[in-house]
């Protein structure tokens, strides 16, 4: 057993910190919230320049066939960056589908597109208020040819292609692959609460497609994905939920009122404390979660459930609390305490709320219990 | 990153297994023998096959293993009911404060003693005016000849009625400051002037005890660290204790939840299909698997050479509360029923004794507040609350009685 990266993945990480902070400072982000862009597209090539966005994809597409512990901790770094970039959509999700579906045929066409960060990819489930499953999918697919309303789409706005859940049989989903630059396409901003990753409302109006791959994929292999996307997501929310912590640190050491450093007062470093326990107990559990994706343990569900409801919890509680140390000042827009507000929330929502993850993770329990019995 | 064994790893695991297997407790060993009767047995037992304390050197009576094969041995050991509990203290805690402190001729004594288990100690240390502010105690050592001569009160010792010896921490200079003026001793617990009452805990047992110490004499070469430094060997017990008892041993846990949600109905349905159950059991599971997995990080950074440090703290302070909150859980689930101890179902009782216990476990060896403190202070680099009493001689520092 050995439950630690290796001295070239803390390499990376290093590295990884190093661009960011060159590249990624506060003011990157603070520019994209600030106007009217969806994401910083300067940033988007640099980050594609370091060959991020070709981690994991094989080397015959055009990738650099490294593994997902690589990518976890890319993924951190670029969520202490609060990156405005469009990662998480092209990466962990059209990417990891098109790898886990896609026809050799779709791979060679657009794998080398998605590593060299030329094209842009994202993936279309939400339809309406509520969790979009396989019952309740109205988006069709027929003949080629997808006709619906897909909203919110994260980084729509920007994405070259979309993979589209469709209705499909019982218990099953359509994949289409959709390439975005067609006439019958019609996006709309959706104004969210994190401006600084822009979010469409996709209109299609038989719109050509191709399935992705033989046809329907079934429910479970489709939620597979979102497992897996699920660990990634896992350590891009632990990169906020630190920063949050480093940021209310510094300022608690700080900041002075009644003749003491507000940090010295039990009410504030016992909040700081908890917010230090939720995250190490987020970051152990992502350890594994990431050791479960990368060495394709049958115990991804149980992994990925925990670790994705460990780092929803510990970057919404760090970054609302990382406000409240700050006191008024944590609550103006010049302060940069909003940024990980914003970012938490969104990215506890996308794959799915806290209380989906907590029911999926018991799910995982359940059977594993059964198996024992 | 491989959470697998490797093949080295694989085949200690496999050594392990089979010696447990073939030299596990029997009905007729248990037969007539009390719990402690029965925890001596088995770990004289593993001692006379060499493994006792499996990572301490040979000369102590352990096999120098590293840190992973003592986690692979309580992983193996763990699938058995053997009996531990009395001697996490001596070996978990007193051992590598001796192991530093102590002289050779005691360490090669007691160590060996220490590992066979046929000697228990216990550890001095909290008193009535010295608890979460430990360096505030008062018993006091007064040098006689080649003797130092010991008064005063020690409270809420576990196993002081039954050890045999003790690790004691006192005051040999008041007039110093708080930290500076102590010192530490091994301290024989048959010696004349101690006089040991047991304590009724809130659940009905007496696992720890009020010592009383008057004119009691320990002869200079049982000190450990030079005179003054007491505070700083004490740190090194405490600093273990963390490590020893962790998550708090068996009781309520996730297992448990999942078992009775399983078993009782809400709303005529099974009760693990309520949506508000669920949540609470994931919650729970987050932190279980936290804290397991956050244990395989600290066993991978100390096989790595690095030293434990306080953020070893989080184990006990996210373990108790949580023994606490899953026990009331498992009992809320039960309805009305919940409250009924019952001895016949290990369901219930399991869950009552959890809950019973967990108060104590949330306060011993460091309260919540205390570990919430180390954290802020040692791991986050937060400053100190100002203290009153820092810098001053320790008898003219204020106090309410």
């Amino acid at each position: 057993m050995n439950f630690e990266f290796s001295e070239e993945q803390l390499m990376l990480r290093e590295q990884a910190r190093g661009f960011l902070n060159q590249e990624c400072s506060p003011s990157v982000t603070r520019s994209v919230l600030d106007s009217d862009m969806h994401y910083d597209q300067s940033l988007w090539r640099k980050v594609a320049e370091m060959g991020w966005t070709a981690t994991t994809i094989p080397e015959e597409y055009g990738g650099l066939g490294l593994g997902y512990y690589e990518l976890a901790i890319i993924a951190e770094e670029l969520g202490r960056a609060v990156a405005p970039i469009p990662f998480s959509s092209s990466v962990y999700l059209a990417t990891e589908a098109i790898m886990a579906f896609g026809s050799s045929a779709q791979k060679n066409k657009w794998l080398p597109g998605l590593a060299s960060g030329e094209v842009i990819g994202t993936l279309a489930l939400s339809e309406r208020s509520g969790r979009a499953t396989a019952e309740n999918l109205a988006v069709t697919c027929e003949d080629g040819l997808v006709t619906g309303t897909k909203t919110p789409v994260a980084d729509g706005m920007i994405a070259n292609i979309a993979v589209v859940a469709c209705k499909a049989s019982a218990g099953h989903v359509q994949l289409a692959l959709v390439d975005l630059a067609q006439d019958s396409v019609d996006r709309t901003t959706v104004t969210t609460l994190d401006p600084s990753r822009g979010h469409a409302s996709i209109s299609l109006a038989k719109t050509s497609a191709e399935p992705l791959g033989e046809g329907e994929v079934s429910w479970s292999a489709f939620e597979a994905l979102l497992d897996r996307a699920a660990v990634l997501m896992a350590w891009e929310q632990l990169g906020i939920a630190d920063m949050a912590l480093e940021q209310a640190c510094d300022y608690a050491k700080q900041r002075f009122a009644f003749g003491r450093a507000i940090g010295s007062f039990q009410a504030i470093k016992h909040k700081l404390a908890g917010m230090y326990v939720k995250n190490s107990l987020a970051r152990s559990n992502a350890y594994h979660g990431v050791w479960a994706l990368a060495s394709g343990s049958n115990s991804l569900q149980l992994a990925a459930s925990t670790a994705r409801v460990a780092s929803t919890q510990a970057s919404l509680f760090a970054a609302q609390e990382n406000i409240q140390t700050h006191g008024g000042m944590g609550f103006t827009w010049e302060f940069d305490c909003q940024f990980y507000y914003r970012r938490a929330k969104v990215l506890s929502l996308a794959l799915g709320s806290e209380r989906h993850w907590q029911h999926r993770l018991v799910s995982a329990l359940q059977h594993n219990h059964a198996d024992a019995a | 990153m491989d959470f697998n064994d490797t093949p080295q790893e694989a085949a200690f695991r496999a050594d392990v297994a089979g010696w447990l297997a073939q030299n596990q407790l029997t009905d007729a060993d248990r037969a007539g023998r009390s719990p402690l009767e029965i925890a001596k047995l088995w770990q004289r037992r593993k001692y006379e096959a060499g493994w006792a304390c499996i990572g301490w050197d040979t000369e102590y009576g352990g096999r120098g293993a590293s840190p992973i094969e003592r986690v692979i041995w309580d992983q193996e050991e763990g699938k058995y009911n053997v009996p531990s509990r009395f001697f996490v203290i001596g070996q978990g805690m007193i051992a590598p404060t001796l192991m530093v402190w102590a002289q050779p001729q005691h360490k090669e004594n007691f160590l060996p003693k220490l590992a066979s288990g046929e000697e228990i100690w216990c550890q001095l240390f909290s008193e009535p005016a010295g608890g979460s502010d430990l360096a505030a105690l008062r018993t006091k050592a007064e040098k006689d000849g080649d003797d130092w001569v010991i008064n005063g009160q020690k409270i809420w010792t576990s196993q002081a009625h039954y050890a045999d010896y003790g690790i004691i921490v006192t005051r040999t200079d008041p007039t110093a400051a708080k930290h500076k003026g102590l010192t530490m001793f091994i301290v024989d617990m048959k010696a004349p002037g101690i006089d040991i009452k047991p304590i009724k805990q809130l659940t009905g047992e007496s696992d720890f005890n009020e010592v009383y110490f008057t004119d009691v004499r320990i002869p200079d070469h049982y000190r450990l660290g030079d005179v003054g430094q007491g505070w700083t060997a004490a740190l090194t017990t405490l600093m273990n204790e963390r490590l020893a008892i962790g998550g708090g041993g068996p009781g309520a846990d996730v297992k448990l939840a999942l078992e009775i949600a399983t078993l009782v109905e809400i709303d005529g349905k099974p009760g693990i299909e309520d949506s508000a159950v669920r949540a609470r059991i994931a919650d729970f599971h987050v932190l279980e698997a936290g804290l397991e997995y956050n244990g395989y990080r600290a066993i991978t950074a100390l096989s790595r050479g690095e030293l434990p440090g306080p953020e070893n703290s989080i184990g006990k302070l996210v373990g108790a509360p949580k023994l606490q909150a899953i026990a009331s859980f498992c009992m809320d689930l039960l309805e009305e029923s919940g409250i009924v101890w019952s001895d016949d179902s290990l369901l219930t009782s399991l869950a009552q004794r959890s809950y019973m216990g967990a108060p104590g476990l949330r306060i011993a060896g460091g309260t919540d507040e205390i570990m919430t403190n180390i954290i802020a202070e040692r791991v986050l680099g937060l400053p100190q609350d100002p203290r009153l009493d820092k810098g001053i001689p320790f008898n003219e520092v204020p106090t309410g009685n």
